[in-house]
């Protein structure tokens, strides 16, 4: 092989390269999201339910969310109907963020764990926190 | 297969009846029952929402700034101050302006230095409704023409489009401009999306008339104009009424008394 110093030196330092996010983070575990519900408001509830089960919500939020914004802004219908019964306001400013004013400790917590950065707060005001 | 065709007849007729004479035929028989028994519509839903406004008591620069404030304050419109970058929602345009095709040289002094309260017209065929690429834009049932900030991708055909100069593009992040929400139960805009007036949409869903009507003292009134009864047609009925560039054949949906 010609020049075979100068080929492995370049593809010890392309592997080094390829894989430094891996050994730069090895040993130091990002911790998992944590989203916390202990805000005012939720705290004064009896029942400490969300509109669906915690084990829905957690996979469906997004989807719910989706659905929200077009039936109230192109269809009108502003009530969702769980699946209990109970009816809300179908809103993300007014409804959700009334119980999780907390938006850092419980939103952020798992969208920044995952690297989504949905573009709800481009217009939609979050609660003000206490820092 | 004993249905022979006399049956069959019977049948089909007497099901046919039923299905699709089963209303009127009620009707018929009971009448105004039917009438009775749907759901009667709360007051803030109609046909055909329409706006008349009253120049005559608009009087001064703060009566009409009344209004402005208060749409927007409701809906979170900043105020910048360049003009190239400006929202509007709602705004003041003088008589030659506003109703170029109404203006003559020898204007009635009332008229002539008047400001009028201009904004989105909704209109019966809205030309930004047509252009819109992703139906970001779109006419509503009642006659309300709204946008889905979410869909709009700010192409700005609907700026090109709309004659009456009734929407804005958010050439940044609105927010920079609004340092504290007027209203925190309504969004702000991002960058990169037109908005303009909703027709208060967002009050009507709660049972409230918007937010200028309310404003200004009576001199706008707001309501249903598929309904003869209601304050609108009464008014248009009484008065001599003067749209916006008609001409152009998009049939708008506020009306001005002068």
């Amino acid at each position: 092989m010609y020049d075979s110093g100068k080929i492995i030196t370049g593809i010890v330092i392309f592997v080094i390269l390829v894989t430094f996010p891996i050994w730069y983070n090895l040993g130091r575990a990002t911790p998992p999201p944590d989203p916390k519900i202990d805000t005012p408001v939720i705290q004064a509830l009896t029942e400490k339910k969300c509109i669906e089960p915690k084990s829905q919500m957690k996979y469906t939020h997004m989807k719910i969310l989706d659905e929200w914004r077009h039936t109230v802004v192109r269809t009108q219908e502003r009530i969702y109907t769980a699946a209990d019964g109970k009816q809300y306001d179908m809103s993300l400013q007014n409804t959700c963020m009334k119980c999780h004013s907390n938006k850092t400790q419980f939103c952020d917590q798992c969208h920044n764990y995952l690297q989504v950065k949905p573009y709800c707060w481009d217009c939609h005001i979050a609660p003000k926190e206490k820092k | 297969m004993g249905l022979n065709r006399r049956d069959f007849l019977k049948i089909a007729g007497i099901s046919g009846l039923m299905g699709l004479g089963g209303k009127a035929a009620l009707e018929v028989l009971r009448p105004g029952e039917l009438e009775a028994s749907l759901p009667k519509a709360p007051p803030t839903v109609a046909k055909h929402w329409a706006m008349v406004i009253d120049t005559r008591k608009l009087k001064t620069e703060e009566d009409l700034q009344r209004c402005i404030d208060a749409c927007h304050r409701t809906h979170n419109v900043p105020k910048i101050p360049s003009a190239k970058e400006e929202i509007k929602w709602i705004w003041t345009e003088a008589y030659k302006n506003a109703f170029p095709d109404d203006e003559h040289e020898h204007l009635a002094e009332s008229v002539e230095h008047k400001k009028f309260l201009t904004f989105c017209n909704h209109c019966t065929n809205p030309p930004c409704v047509r252009v819109c690429p992703t139906q970001a834009t779109f006419k509503r049932a009642d006659g309300i023409v709204m946008m889905d900030f979410h869909r709009c991708i700010g192409c700005r055909f609907c700026m090109a489009g709309c004659p009456y100069g009734s929407r804005s593009f958010n050439w940044g992040d609105p927010r920079r401009y609004l340092k504290e929400p007027t209203n925190p139960a309504f969004p702000t805009r991002s960058k990169g999306v037109v908005e303009k007036c909703n027709f208060c949409e967002d009050r009507l869903a709660k049972g409230q008339h918007p937010a200028c009507v309310e404003a200004s003292n009576g001199a706008l009134v707001f309501g249903d104009l598929a309904n003869p009864n209601s304050e609108v047609r009464k008014l248009l009925k009484e008065n001599y009424a003067i749209r916006r560039k008609p001409g152009l054949g998009t049939y708008p949906n506020l009306f001005y008394l002068v």
